[in-house]
């Protein structure tokens, strides 16, 4: 039998002041294979960890219990101190004397008892130990960013000055995102475009960086360090490389709709780059509207592109990359408002969203920056605007708070209020949440310096009468029904994952909520990785928030990706299932169980009685095997086991602490 | 309310969660979630004739103070048109907070500052009672009758009358005697509440609680009222 030593830590009053640590130590030494039991006020300092090892070579240990708290907490650090002493890091097992015993039972000798019973079950449990390894894979130093708004092009940015080579995907016919619609940033009023333009140029231009825009992510195949994705480019009906972005097919094209870029509030071209700025500065055409796709006939871009760039018959093409890491930067959608029908959205021109307002106030937007309303293109004389359309409203919309309304139309607001010197802006808010840098000055600066109007109550109805718009609310702060008559309603809607984020979460096989927000791994500690090793979030496709958050994210996630890339291998756990081909009957029952798609088919050749034959057997791949054990469930022939928690250990642990209770029972 | 601004005393205690709990209970809702956002106050068709907006009446449930909630004009004046309910961004049934209102009144023996509320609804009751269903005519004629406002709304009845919306008389409904078993069974229920109140009241005044027994069919039910 082999030797077998017992670590009994106090953890202060922790555990001592509950469990009679001195009476459990007197019983374990009486189990058979210990050979040495000890007790530590706190045995993960250092002079625990040097007891451990001091008693490993005086006594000759060839495997260790620790009984003290979780193995999430200090699993990491005895493993090191056996490592350190030379035995196999794998021969310690943890009681969890603390969580699971002193923490919470109040009767002294009762938890004394079961702390008595954890450990005898760590001890049976140790002598199945088997030495165990680290493997380790390699790490292909490519990054892959999904999404080119502000957090993909920081990400990007980032990672490729780290030295290491990005390739970044946008859906959309130019990067940019979100952050390219906006006029101005709260709090500082910096114009939106001055601080943007110049990172989307240096995207495009650094050499580290290459640029796929109007193209999609197809299907993403292996594992951290090794990742195989597919990106579709779609046909811009363009040749890039010929194409100077001269403009003159966009000028001459006949074919006018509604601009994605401008909410609907101008026109583009069928052939169209989104907005001047564009990056790169190359149109496409959009074939659903365009008259040549249509009917067969028009040609008008073709014949008057000078680079004879026009390519009526270019298809999609797939793309194969490799990668380490993926960071994504999918980004956001916005509520859609007319799911009010008191608000009147889309009934009346004049009740607007958010977006569609920085439009309007936008130089660059289709009124040229001059707040016009759409119906009769008059400067409205007075303005609503509507906070929590969509956000914390559980019957109708979504609960949570959208985090950044609040700041944005205190500034749209404040935008107004400048622009239309003898205008009127009210605010109709619940609450005011201004908690940034800046942010709670910048809100009292609305109101005492540009006479932003500020009214406690969600409006119940917006109705039209005659040319005036009427909001009902009650201002909640008078406890009296107020109507406010109103030139245009500018409404807050509340930020919403992208409709596929659901899709673009299964192809990448990363976790989401039930809005469809990808889910960080942990809530404080772990915010910018999914629980999918090397794959990493940045931006709003995690959840609502403004753009120094963003920022902030996006170069979390790239410093996490460059700390990826700084070695040329990684360690894997041992901790991993393997197949006991022998017993496996290929039923593959435990692949469909896999949460990591770690399992896949494998031909195994073997000889029976002289003849060979050839069958299945489940595989597991170890870069892709998180150790979950669902497979060992699923297992009906028992032929898949976790390494180091296999059934047998398992079993062992069970029947100890059955056999403990018997006489108790009897 | 004799002072209008007069401090309303929270007391605290066993007693203080006791009203939002019956409520809560009697409504099928939870008036705890209720954030003051007005909503349901700013589309009340009504709200100009309450004097406490709906989202205040949810503030006096929610602080317990039942005395003030349960003497309010609001309650009464509620048509239950169910418009503030359909736009709660927190899905609070706040008519059928009303309701619940209006039955604890009722039990504690409140009745309507306006007198001619009672008369409406006494009036339709037995509308439905003796035909088993509404009988516009007839009840109109009743109230006329019990709040000897005779004259008013009469080129209002004649022109819904000109227009066919009114029948001149009633339509009976089938199961009658169904319709008088739940009145009468009603009338009892309604006896046993106020006996089980008075025995509790005699009892001790703090026992008596009733949160989780629905509108009318409670027993001893109205004790927590009886102070």
């Amino acid at each position: 039998m082999k030797r077998v030593g017992v670590f009994l830590c106090w953890c202060g009053s922790n555990i001592a002041a509950t469990v009679d640590v001195g009476k459990v130590a007197e019983r374990v030494r009486l189990l058979p294979g210990v050979v040495h039991v000890e007790e530590n006020k706190y045995t993960c300092s250092e002079p625990g960890q040097a007891s451990i090892i001091k008693a490993i070579k005086e006594h000759g240990l060839e495997r260790v219990v620790v009984a003290a708290c979780s193995p999430r907490l200090h699993e990491p650090t005895f493993r090191r101190t056996l490592e350190t002493a030379g035995l196999n890091p794998y021969f310690l097992e943890m009681a969890n004397v603390r969580e699971h015993c002193s923490w919470v039972h109040p009767d002294r000798e009762k938890a004394t008892d079961k702390a008595f019973d954890l450990v005898r079950m760590a001890v049976a449990r140790v002598l199945k130990n088997e030495p165990l390894a680290r493997g380790s894979i390699t790490i292909e130093k490519r990054a892959l960013v999904l999404g080119g708004g502000i957090a993909g092009i920081q990400a990007a940015l980032d990672i490729a000055d780290a030295g290491h080579e990005v390739i970044l995907v946008e859906r959309e016919p130019t990067i940019g995102g979100r952050m390219a619609q906006l006029d101005k940033t709260f709090p500082t009023l910096d114009c939106s475009s001055c601080i943007l333009t110049p990172k989307m140029v240096d995207a495009a231009k650094h050499p580290k960086i290459t640029l796929y825009t109007y193209s999609e992510l197809e299907k993403v195949e292996g594992y951290i360090g090794n990742f195989h994705v597919t990106v579709r480019k779609r046909a811009r009906s363009v040749d890039e490389t010929l194409c100077t972005g001269c403009g003159l097919c966009q000028t001459k094209c006949p074919t006018k709709v509604p601009s994605e870029f401008d909410v609907g509030t101008g026109l583009r071209k069928a052939i169209y780059t989104p907005f001047p700025q564009a990056v790169p500065n190359k149109p496409v055409i959009d074939r659903e509207n365009c008259t040549y796709y249509k009917t067969g006939k028009c040609r008008v871009c073709e014949r008057v592109c000078e680079a004879k760039a026009i390519r009526f018959d270019q298809e999609d093409v797939l793309v194969e990359e490799r990668v380490g890491a993926i960071v994504v930067a999918t980004g956001f959608d916005l509520f859609d408002c007319s799911v009010y029908g008191e608000y009147g959205y889309g009934l009346y021109p004049d009740v607007i969203d958010a977006l569609q307002f920085e439009r309007l106030i936008n130089a660059s937007g289709p009124t040229e920056g001059k707040i016009k309303r759409p119906s009769d293109h008059e400067i409205p004389r007075s303005v609503a605007f509507v906070l929590c359309v969509g956000s914390r409203d559980e019957q109708k919309g979504v609960s949570y708070c959208s985090r950044a309304c609040c700041m944005y139309s205190v500034k749209h607001a404040t935008q107004y209020m400048d622009k239309v010197k003898d205008g009127r802006a009210y605010v109709f808010y619940m609450d005011i949440r201004t908690p940034g840098k800046a942010y709670e000055e910048f809100y009292k600066r609305s109101s005492v310096e540009y006479g932003v109007q500020f009214i406690r109550g969600r409006p119940s109805k917006i109705y039209q009468k005659g040319d005036k718009l009427i909001v009902k609310a009650e201002d909640t702060l008078l406890g009296r029904p107020v109507e406010a008559e109103v030139e245009m309603v500018v409404l807050a809607p509340a930020m919403v994952p992208k409709r596929d984020a659901a899709r673009t979460a299964q192809t990448l096989g990363v976790s989401y909520d039930g809005f469809g927000f990808l889910n960080e791994a942990h809530p404080k500690l772990r915010p910018v990785e999914t629980n999918t090793a090397g794959i990493y979030l940045a931006g709003v496709c995690q959840g609502p928030k403004d753009i120094p958050d963003t920022v902030a994210q996006a170069s979390a996630a790239g410093a996490k990706v460059a700390a990826l890339f700084s070695r040329d291998e990684m360690a894997t756990e041992p901790m991993i299932a393997r197949v006991d081909e022998a017993l496996c009957s290929g039923c593959l029952w435990c692949k469909p169980v896999c949460p990591y798609k770690a399992i896949e088919a494998r031909t195994v050749t073997e000889k029976v009685h002289g003849r060979t034959v050839s069958r299945e057997v489940a595989s597991v791949n170890a870069g892709l095997c998180q150790g979950c054990g669902a497979c060992t469930v699923a297992c009906r022939d028992g032929a898949m086991n976790l390494q180091g928690f296999t059934n047998e250990q398992v079993i062992t642990a069970v029947d100890e602490l059955l056999a403990g209770l018997r006489p108790a029972c009897s | 309310m004799a002072t209008p601004n007069a401090p309303l005393v929270m007391k605290g205690g066993p007693a203080a969660g006791r009203l939002l709990a019956k409520v809560d209970a009697m409504s099928g809702t939870q008036v705890e979630a209720c954030y003051q956002c007005g909503k349901c106050s700013g589309g009340c068709p009504l709200a100009f004739a309450m004097d406490y907006q709906p989202r205040q009446i949810m503030r006096l449930v929610q602080l317990g103070l039942e005395d003030e909630a349960l003497a309010s004009s609001t309650i009464w004046v509620c048509a239950t048109c169910f418009t503030c309910t359909a736009r709660c961004p927190r899905d609070i049934d706040i008519a059928g907070v009303m309701d619940a209102l209006r039955v604890l009144a009722t039990r504690r023996g409140l009745r309507p500052g306006d007198r001619n509320i009672g008369a409406f609804h006494r009036a339709f009751l037995d509308s439905v009672r003796r035909f088993g269903r509404g009988y516009e005519l007839g009840l109109m004629l009743l109230y006329k009758l019990r709040t000897l406002r005779l004259t008013e709304d009469m080129g209002l009845g004649l022109k819904m009358l000109a227009k066919g919306k009114l029948a001149l008389l009633p339509e009976t409904a089938k199961g009658r005697a169904e319709v008088e078993a739940i009145f009468r069974e009603a009338a009892e229920g309604a006896r046993e509440a106020a006996e089980g109140a008075r025995k509790a009241a005699e009892d001790s005044p703090e026992t008596a609680e009733g949160a989780a027994a629905g509108p009318g069919r409670s027993k001893g039910a109205a004790g927590g009222d009886v102070r």
